[in-house]
C-alpha cells in the first residue's frame, strides 16, 4: 500500500491531469464516494417510488410531489449509507487479504442492480398471500443474489451487520415518531425491510469493489510502466 | 469414473457433435431456427395489443343481466373482462336548453343562465322520482368521501351520498346560490386548472360534455347550453330507469329526437401507467440497457463484434417471446404486466452464456478448422453452461413453490424463456458464431498479440525512424502482419481515441436512442397520467393565452337595455314543456319560431348526441371515480343510453332570471377574439410542437453527426480523397479509420524515381538523373549512393573500362518482387508522365540528336528507333537532364534525410570521376540481389555494382540494344532488350556463391563492413547466350521465377524459356495485343495480361492456356496471382478480383484515376493498392477497405506511380523523387 501511495506521488508529477487524480488516494476515494452516494440517492428516489406507487391508485400523479413523497432526509441517508457500504467493501477485501475473485465485469454489477431493484418491485408490486410469505420470498431472493454476485464471506457478514443496524435504526426512528409504516408487521416496521436492506448492501458494495477496480488497474499499470 | 464424469464426458460429446454439426451446416439451421421462432411467436398475434385504451363491449339494454363471473364459453365475441357486475351503470340526462325565440333585447349572459338555472328543476325531479318504492337513492351508487388531496373540491362534488353530477353542482345544488350568483363564468371557470388540458378538468366532469360544446360562454354562436345531469347507479333496475325516462321525456319531450335507447355499452378500463410508475420501469430499462451493452462489450476477437452482439440480443429477445407465444399457446394467458416484468426476465435468462461460448469458440486454436473451433469451444464450455442452467432451472423452480400467484407466473414464463434460450443459443447463435468465425481471418487475429508484436512505435510521423527502434522481427516470408481496429488504438492519441471510443459505443447510443423514440411512441399512444398535460402546461405557461383569455371587461354594451322588468313570467319549473306554440309539424314543441329574425337557437338532435360520453377523454371517468378512491383499472362500467332533455325558455324568462350585474357584461365587440384566441393557443400548441420536433430531429441530427462521423480521424481537407461512397465500408457502415502507421519517407533523389528493385533487405532505387541509392529497406537509411556519371573505380572494378556514354550505375532486380519499371512506363502511367512533363519532349530530341554517334559503335540488331523514341522517352530524358543541370549527380544527400554510417564513406569518392559534358546512357531497369544490384541501361549494357560500397564490379557490353527489363535469378542475369532479343548472363564469383547467398545477418548497421565477401573478389558476368529473335517486337515484360523466365512483348506472344539452358519452351499465343502484364512464381502460375484487356492463365507444364476473362477497357498493367484468386488491374483504373480456378470476377475495386496499376499482395488475403498520397489495404476475400495509411502531407497530390512488397511485408511506394516505406506489422498468418 505504501508502495502505492509512493507511486502515486510520483505518478502524479509525470503523468497527465487525469491519471494523476486518479491515482490519487484521496481524489480518487472522493470521487467514487461520490458517485457512489449519487447512485444511493438515486435508487433510493426510484425505490421509494416504488413503495409509494402501492398506496396510490388511479389519482392523477403529481409527478413531483411523489417523486419526493419522502421526507427530504431518506435520499441523502441512502446516499451517504450507498457511499459508506461501497468504501467499505473494497477496504475490507483489502484488509481480510482476499480480493474478491467472483465475475468481476460491469454487466455483473448492472445484473446485480437490475435484481436487487426487482426484489425491490417483488416487495413493492406482487401480491403475496401473508407477510411471512413474502418476508421469506425476499429474503431468499436477497441471500440468491448473494450467492450469484458476491459469494464472499466478507460480503455475507458486512451485508447481515449492516442490514441489522439499519433495521434497527428504523425501529427506533419509527419509535421515535420520525415516520411509520401503513402496516407494520415486525414489531413497528415492515418484515421485509432487513432483506431489502441487505440485498441493497450487497448491490453497493458490487458497485463499491468494481469502482475500486479501477483503482487498482491505474495502479498496477503505473507499476508496470515503471 | 464417477457418474459426474462419465456425465461431463457424454455432454462434452454431445456438444462436440453438436458444434460440428452447426458448422457444417449454417444455412439450413438458421432456416429451422428462424422457422421455429416463428412458429412460437404465431400465438402472440392473438394478443391484444399492448395500451390503455379503454375497450367498448355493446350489449342490448333489453335483455340485459348481469353478467356472470364464471366464463361462459359459449359466447364467443363476449370478452373475457364482461364478468361479474360493473362497477357503476351510468345514466346520463343529456340537457339541450336554449332561449328561443331570441330576442335583441337579450344580453349575451342570457344564454347559458336561465338554462343552467333549469337544471335545479330537473335535479330535483330526478331526486324525487320513485318508482313504486323504489327512488333513486336506493339504487344510486353510495360514495363516501373525496380522497385526503381534494379539500378544494369538497364544496362542489358530492360527498356521503349518491354520486350525482351536474352542472348545478358548482352551487351546491342550490337554486339561491344560483341565483345569487353575478358571475356565472367565474364560478364556472374559479376551478379549472391553469393551462390547457386534455384529460377530464371539473367543467367537463360536471358539464358532461366537452368544454367547447357546452356554449357556456358569452360568445357562444348557437345559444344553445348543452350539459348532462350524471347519475351513477350500483344496481341496474330497468323498470325504474324506464319509468325515469319515462317521465322526463314527458316533461320536456325532445322532438326530433331519435336516439336509439336499446344499447348498453360496456366500457373496460385497463391499468394505468402513471408517470410514477413509468420511473421505475425506465430505471429498470436503463439498467437493462446497461448490462447488455456491458455484456457484448466483452465480445471480442471476432470478425463482426456488433454483428456477434445483435445476435445475442436477438437470442434473448426471441427467446422471450418465444416463451410468451408458447405460454399463450398452452392457454396461460400472461397478467402481468408485460413490459414490467421484461427487463427481469431478461436479467434472469442473461446474456451470459453467448459470451462464454463466444470466448471459448475464440481462444481455440485458430489454425483449425471453423468446424473443429466450434465443436471444440462449445464441447469444452458444455459442463458449465450445463451446470449453469440447471442451477437456474431449480431456483425457479424453487420460486414456483412459493405459491405467490405473480411469481409463479413469472417463473413459468422464466422456464420456458429459459429452454428457449438454450435451444437458440445453440442452433442460433453457435451458428452465427461459425459463420462469423469463418469470415474472420488473419487481420482480425492480430489483437491477441501482445504488443510488443506489433509494429514499433511511431512516436510521431515524422518522415525518419529513429534509428534505435529496433528492426520488426523478421517473418517467415508468408507472414504479415495488419492492425487489426482494436490493436490499433494503443497508441492513438487521445483525441482520436475519443473518438474511436464514440465511435464504438455508437450501438449503445443508438439502442438508447431506439429506446427513447419507443418509449415516446408508447406514451403518445397511451396518453399516460399526465405528459400531454404537463406538456401542455408548460406550453400554456408560455403563452399569454389561457384561461385568462376571457377578461370580461368591455363596459355595457349600448345596444342592449339593463334588466327588462317587463318579463313576468314564471321561472318555477313549468309542468307544461314549454311556452312555445305547438306549430311544428311533429306538434310538440319543437324548434322553429318563425319569428325571430336574429339566429334563432335550435336545437337538434343528431347521432352525434347518442353517445355523449364519447367526444370527452377517456379518462372522464376513471378521474370521475378515482376522485372517491374507487378505480377503474381492469373493471368496466355500463353506460346506459342517455335521456335526452330538451328545454326552451322564452326570452321573458331568460330575462327574469337575470342576475343585476349580467348586463354588466356585454362584450359582444369581443365575440370573435376569443375564439380567435383559443384557436391562437391551439396554433401555438401545434406551432411548438412543431418547432419542437424540428429542433428534436436537428439535434438528434447534429448528434448523431457528432457521435458517429462517417470520416473518422481525416483531419483536414487534404485527406479527403477518399470519396466515401466509393468505398466499401464494413459492416459498421463506416470506412476505416486513417491509420497511425507513419510511413518512413526516404528522400534524396533529386529527380523522379524510376526503377526500384529489392530483395528485402536491400532497395535501391534509380532516379532520373541516374543516381541509384540504395537503402535499408528495414530502417530506412541511404547506405550507398551511386551517381551517374561513369566512374572509373579501377580498385575495385578492376579489369573494366568504362566509356563515355556508359554510366556507372549498377542497381540489382529482383525479379520476384520487382515490378519491371520499363513495362510501367511502357503503358500505365505514361499518359500521366506525359501530362505531367511536357518540357521534357523537346529535350529528348536533341538528345537523339547526340545520339548516334555511340549507337554507330554497336551496330548490333534491329533498329527500332521509333520505337525507341515513342516508347522510352522518359528514359533519354535523364541525361538531358544532367546536361541542362549538371550538378545533380553530385548532390550529396539532402540535409533533411539523416545521414547514416553508410553515406560519408561513400559520397566523396563518387564525385571524382564527373565530368558534366560526359553523355550518359540511362537505366532501364533495375535489379537487385544480395548485395548486387543488376543495372540494365539503355545503351546496352550491363553492369553489376555493389550495393554496400557503391563500386562498380563487373561490367558487360556485349549488347547494344537498350536493355528494357532484367531478370536476376540463381546466378543467372536475363536481359530483355528492346529489339526483341533475350541475353543471358551467368555471374561468376570467385568464391562461389558466397557473396550471393549472403542475404544480411540481422545486424543492417554493420553493413558496410560486411564481413562475407572482399573487395577482392572477382565476379565476372559473361554472356552465355543470346536469343536473337526471342519476340518479333520489343519485350515489354520479363519475369523469372521457378526455373523459367516468362517474356512478353508487343508481338502478342508470350515465350517461356528455362532458366538453365535459355531454352525457348513455349511460345504462348492467345492475346491480340501486346503482351503488358505477367505474372509468375514458385509454383509455376502463369498469368499474363495483354493490351486488349484481356488476362490468360496458362499451364508452364503443357504450354496451354487454362483459362481467358476479358477484364479492362484498355491495358492490363499489373497481374498478382495468390492462391485463390488472381488480381488484375488495367488503365481503366478498376482493380479486379477473378477467381483462379473458375475465372469468375469476384467483385472489382475501383481506383482513382492514373493510380491502378500500383497493387501488389502481401498474403493471400492483404491487398495493397495505391492512391494519391496514400496506401490503401483491402481485404481480399471481402473487398473490404482495412486501412489507409497516408504518406505525409507533401506527397499529397501525388500518386503512387510504383508499389513493391518486400518480404518484410514493408511497401515501397515511388512518390515521384521520393520514396516511402509503410511497414505492415508482421501477423501469423493463417495457415490452412
Amino acid at each position: 500500500m505504501a508502495e502505492a501511495t509512493r507511486l502515486s506521488s510520483n505518478g502524479t508529477a509525470q503523468r497527465g491531469p487525469y491519471i494523476s487524480v486518479i491515482t490519487n488516494r484521496t481524489t480518487n476515494l472522493l470521487i467514487r464516494g461520490t458517485m457512489l452516494f449519487g447512485v444511493g440517492v438515486f435508487l433510493a428516489l426510484v425505490l421509494n417510488l416504488l413503495q409509494v406507487q402501492r398506496n396510490v391508485t388511479l389519482f392523477p400523479p403529481d409527478v413531483i410531489s411523489s417523486i419526493f413523497s419522502s421526507a427530504w432526509w431518506v435520499p441523502p441517508c441512502c446516499g451517504t449509507a450507498s457511499a459508506l457500504i461501497g468504501l467499505l467493501y473494497p477496504c475490507i477485501d483489502r484488509r481480510l487479504g482476499e480480493p474478491h475473485k467472483l465475475k468481476r465485469e460491469w454487466s455483473s454489477v448492472m445484473r446485480c442492480v437490475a435484481v436487487f431493484v426487482g426484489i425491490n418491485h417483488a416487495s413493492a408490486k406482487v401480491d403475496f398471500a401473508n407477510n411471512v410469505q413474502l418476508s421469506l420470498t425476499l429474503a431468499a431472493l436477497s441471500v440468491g443474489l448473494w450467492w450469484t454476485f458476491d459469494r464472499s464471506r466478507s460480503g455475507f457478514g458486512l451485508g447481515v451487520a449492516i442490514a441489522l443496524l439499519a433495521t434497527l435504526a428504523t425501529q427506533l426512528l419509527v419509535y421515535n415518531g420520525v415516520f411509520q409504516y401503513t402496516s407494520p408487521d415486525f414489531l413497528y416496521i415492515r418484515s421485509w425491510l432487513p432483506c431489502i436492506f441487505f440485498a441493497g448492501v450487497i448491490t453497493m458494495g458490487n458497485i463499491g469493489r468494481q469502482l475500486a477496480l479501477y483503482e487498482c488497474k491505474v495502479v498496477q499499470e503505473k507499476i508496470h510502466q515503471d | 469414473m464417477t457418474v459426474r464424469e462419465r456425465l461431463r464426458q457424454n455432454i462434452s460429446a454431445a456438444f462436440y457433435r453438436h458444434g460440428l454439426l452447426c458448422a457444417s451446416y449454417p444455412v439450413p439451421i438458421i432456416l429451422f431456427t428462424s422457422v421455429s421462432i416463428l412458429t412460437c411467436c404465431y400465438p402472440l398475434l392473438k394478443l391484444p395489443l399492448p395500451g390503455t385504451g379503454p375497450v367498448e363491449f355493446t350489449t342490448g339494454a333489453k335483455d340485459y343481466s348481469v353478467p356472470s363471473h364464471e366464463p361462459q364459453g359459449d359466447l364467443g365475441e363476449r370478452p373475457d373482462w364482461y364478468q361479474g357486475p360493473p362497477v357503476a351503470y351510468i345514466q346520463q340526462v343529456l340537457v339541450k336548453a336554449a332561449v328561443s325565440p331570441w330576442d335583441s333585447s337579450l344580453v349575451p349572459v342570457d344564454v347559458f343562465r336561465s338554462p343552467l338555472g333549469r337544471v335545479f328543476s330537473l335535479l330535483e325531479e330526478i331526486r324525487n322520482h320513485v318508482y313504486t318504492d323504489r327512488s333513486l337513492e336506493t339504487l344510486c351508487l353510495q360514495v363516501t368521501e373525496l380522497l385526503p388531496g381534494l379539500r378544494r373540491m369538497q364544496s362542489i362534488l358530492p360527498e356521503h351520498g349518491c354520486l350525482l353530477v351536474s352542472p348545478g353542482n358548482y352551487w351546491q345544488n342550490r337554486r339561491d346560490l344560483f341565483d345569487s350568483d353575478p358571475d356565472i363564468l367565474k364560478t364556472v371557470h374559479q376551478h379549472e386548472p391553469k393551462g390547457i388540458h386534455t384529460s377530464a378538468t371539473l367543467k367537463d366532469l360536471l358539464f358532461g360534455v366537452p368544454g367547447k360544446n357546452t356554449g357556456v360562454s358569452l360568445y357562444s354562436r348557437k345559444r344553445v347550453v348543452t350539459y348532462t345531469i350524471t347519475i351513477a347507479l350500483s344496481s341496474y333496475d330497468a323498470r325504474f330507469v324506464a319509468s325515469l325516462r319515462a317521465r322526463l321525456k314527458q316533461l320536456h319531450p325532445s322532438v326530433n329526437c331519435t336516439l336509439r335507447e336499446d344499447h348498453m355499452v360496456h366500457v373496460h378500463f385497463k391499468e394505468e401507467i402513471g408517470i410514477a410508475e413509468l420511473i421505475p420501469l425506465v430505471t429498470t430499462y436503463i439498467i437493462l440497457f446497461a448490462y447488455i451493452y456491458f455484456s457484448t462489450r466483452k465480445i471480442d476477437m471476432v470478425k463482426s463484434k456488433w454483428g456477434l452482439a445483435l445476435a445475442a440480443v436477438v437470442t434473448v429477445l426471441s427467446s422471450l417471446l418465444m416463451s410468451v407465444g408458447l405460454c399463450t399457446l398452452f392457454g396461460l394467458t400472461p397478467t402481468l404486466n408485460g413490459g414490467s416484468i421484461f427487463p427481469y426476465l431478461v436479467v434472469v435468462i442473461g446474456l451470459e452464456n453467448v459470451l462464454v461460448l463466444t470466448k471459448s469458440v475464440v481462444s481455440t486454436p485458430v489454425d483449425l478448422e471453423v468446424k473443429l473451433r466450434i465443436a471444440q469451444g462449445l464441447s469444452s464450455e458444455s459442463w458449465s453452461i450445463m451446470k449453469n442452467m440447471a442451477t437456474e432451472l431449480v431456483i425457479i423452480l424453487i420460486g414456483y413453490f412459493t405459491l405467490v400467484p405473480a411469481i409463479q407466473e413469472f417463473c413459468l414464463f422464466a422456464v420456458v424463456g429459459l429452454v428457449s434460450d438454450f435451444f437458440l443459443q445453440m442452433f442460433f447463435f453457435t451458428t452465427v458464431l461459425s459463420i462469423d468465425i469463418r469470415r474472420m481471418e488473419l487481420a482480425d487475429l492480430n489483437r491477441r498479440l501482445p504488443a510488443e508484436a506489433g509494429m514499433p512505435p511511431p512516436p510521431k510521423p515524422g518522415p525518419l525512424r529513429p534509428r534505435e527502434a529496433p528492426p520488426p522481427p523478421r517473418p517467415s516470408p508468408h507472414t504479415i502482419t495488419l492492425q487489426a481496429p482494436a490493436f490499433r488504438n494503443l497508441r492513438l492519441p487521445k483525441r482520436l481515441r475519443v473518438v474511436y471510443f464514440l465511435a464504438r459505443t455508437r450501438l449503445a447510443q443508438r439502442i438508447i436512442m431506439v429506446g427513447t423514440v419507443i418509449w415516446i411512441g408508447i406514451l403518445v399512444y397511451t396518453d399516460p397520467a399526465g405528459l400531454r398535460t404537463y406538456l401542455a402546461a408548460q406550453v400554456s405557461e408560455q403563452s399569454p393565452l389561457g384561461e385568462a383569455g376571457l377578461p370580461p371587461h368591455l363596459g355595457v354594451a349600448p345596444v342592449f337595455p339593463g334588466g327588462d322588468p317587463t318579463s313576468t313570467l314564471s321561472v318555477l319549473p313549468a309542468p307544461e314543456p314549454t311556452p312555445l306554440p305547438e306549430n311544428q309539424s311533429q306538434g310538440h314543441g319543437a324548434s322553429r319560431p318563425g319569428g325571430a329574425p336574429l339566429t334563432s337557437p335550435q336545437i337538434s338532435w343528431g347521432s352525434e348526441d347518442e353517445e355523449v360520453w364519447r367526444r370527452l377523454s377517456f379518462r372522464y371517468w376513471p378521474s370521475l371515480f378515482s376522485y372517491y378512491n374507487i378505480t377503474l383499472a381492469k373493471r368496466y362500467i355500463s353506460i346506459l343510453p342517455v335521456i335526452p332533455v330538451t328545454l326552451h325558455l322564452n326570452p321573458q324568462e331568460a330575462i327574469e332570471m337575470r342576475h343585476p350585474q349580467d348586463t354588466q357584461h356585454a362584450p359582444r365587440s369581443s365575440a370573435k377574439t376569443t375564439d380567435l384566441q383559443t384557436d391562437l393557443t391551439l396554433y401555438k400548441v401545434a406551432a411548438l410542437g412543431l418547432f419542437a420536433g424540428v429542433v428534436l430531429v436537428l439535434l438528434l441530427f447534429c448528434l448523431y453527426r457528432v457521435l458517429c462521423p462517417r470520416n473518422y480521424g481525416q483531419n483536414g481537407v487534404q485527406h479527403g480523397r477518399r470519396r466515401r461512397g466509393d468505398l466499401p465500408c464494413d459492416e459498421y457502415g463506416y470506412s476505416p479509420p486513417v491509420s497511425e502507421i507513419s510511413p518512413l519517407l526516404l528522400r534524396g533523389h533529386s529527380m523522379d524515381i524510376e526503377c526500384l528493385a529489392s530483395d528485402g533487405m536491400l532497395l535501391a532505387s534509380c532516379c532520373l538523373a541516374g543516381q541509384i541509392r540504395v537503402w535499408d529497406a528495414q530502417t530506412g537509411d541511404c547506405l550507398t549512393v551511386i551517381p551517374n556519371n561513369g566512374l572509373r573505380r579501377s580498385s575495385s572494378s578492376g579489369c573494366w573500362e568504362h566509356r563515355d556514354g556508359w554510366d556507372s550505375l549498377t542497381p540489382t532486380c529482383e525479379p520476384d518482387y520487382n515490378e519491371p519499371p520499363l513495362r510501367r512506363r511502357v503503358t500505365p502511367s505514361r499518359p500521366t508522365l506525359f501530362g505531367d512533363q511536357p518540357d521534357l519532349t523537346p529535350l529528348i530530341d536533341t538528345n537523339f540528336g547526340e545520339l548516334p554517334p555511340s549507337h554507330t559503335t554497336v551496330g548490333f540488331g534491329f533498329d527500332f528507333g521509333g520505337l525507341v523514341e515513342k516508347a522510352y522517352k522518359e528514359h533519354e530524358a535523364s541525361p538531358t537532364m544532367h546536361f541542362t543541370a549538371p550538378t545533380p549527380p553530385v548532390t550529396p544527400a539532402p540535409p533533411q534525410r539523416r545521414r547514416s554510417l553508410g553515406d560519408p564513406p561513400v559520397a566523396p569518392p563518387e564525385r571524382i570521376n564527373v565530368s558534366p559534358g560526359e553523355w550518359d546512357s540511362s537505366v532501364w531497369s533495375l535489379e537487385l540481389r544480395g548485395n548486387l544490384i543488376a543495372a540494365g541501361r539503355s545503351s546496352g549494357k550491363l553492369e553489376l555494382w555493389d550495393a554496400v560500397e557503391g563500386t562498380l564490379r563487373c561490367c558487360n557490353e556485349d549488347g547494344s540494344s537498350g536493355i528494357t527489363a532484367l531478370a536476376f535469378l540463381n546466378n543467372r542475369i536475363v536481359a530483355a532488350r528492346l529489339n526483341g532479343s533475350l541475353d543471358f548472363f551467368t555471374v561468376d564469383i570467385n568464391k562461389p556463391l558466397g557473396l550471393l547467398q549472403y542475404r544480411g545477418p540481422p545486424g543492417r548497421a554493420s553493413l558496410p563492413s560486411s564481413p562475407c565477401y572482399s573487395s577482392e573478389d572477382v565476379i565476372s558476368c559473361q554472356l552465355t547466350r543470346s536469343v536473337q529473335c526471342a519476340h518479333q517486337k520489343p519485350i515489354t515484360v520479363l519475369r523469372a521465377a521457378a526455373g523459367r523466365v516468362v517474356t512478353g512483348s508487343q508481338d502478342h506472344t508470350v515465350r517461356v524459356y528455362r532458366l538453365e539452358d535459355s531454352c525457348c519452351l513455349f511460345t504462348l499465343q492467345g492475346h491480340s495485343g501486346g503482351i503488358t502484364a505477367i505474372y509468375i512464381d514458385q509454383t509455376m502460375v502463369l498469368a499474363s495480361g495483354g493490351q486488349d484487356g484481356a488476362i490468360c492463365l496458362w499451364d508452364v507444364l503443357t504450354g496451354s492456356r487454362v483459362s481467358h476473362v476479358y477484364g479492362h477497357r484498355g491495358d492490363v498493367t499489373s497481374l498478382v496471382c495468390t492462391n485463390s484468386c488472381v488480381i488484375s488491374s488495367g488503365l481503366d483504373d478498376l482493380i479486379c478480383i477473378w477467381d483462379r480456378s473458375t475465372g469468375i470476377k469476384l467483385y472489382s475495386i475501383q481506383q482513382e484515376v492514373g493510380c491502378g496499376s500500383s497493387l501488389g499482395v502481401i498474403s493471400d488475403s492483404l491487398l495493397v493498392t495505391g492512391g494519391h498520397g496514400c496506401v490503401s489495404f483491402w481485404d481480399l476475400n471481402y473487398g473490404d477497405l482495412l486501412q489507409t495509411v497516408y504518406l505525409g502531407q507533401n506527397s499529397e497530390g501525388q500518386h503512387v506511380r510504383q508499389l513493391l512488397v518486400l518480404d518484410n511485408a514493408a511497401i515501397v511506394c515511388d512518390f515521384g523523387s521520393e520514396l516511402s516505406l509503410v511497414y505492415v506489422p508482421s501477423v501469423l498468418e493463417k495457415l490452412d
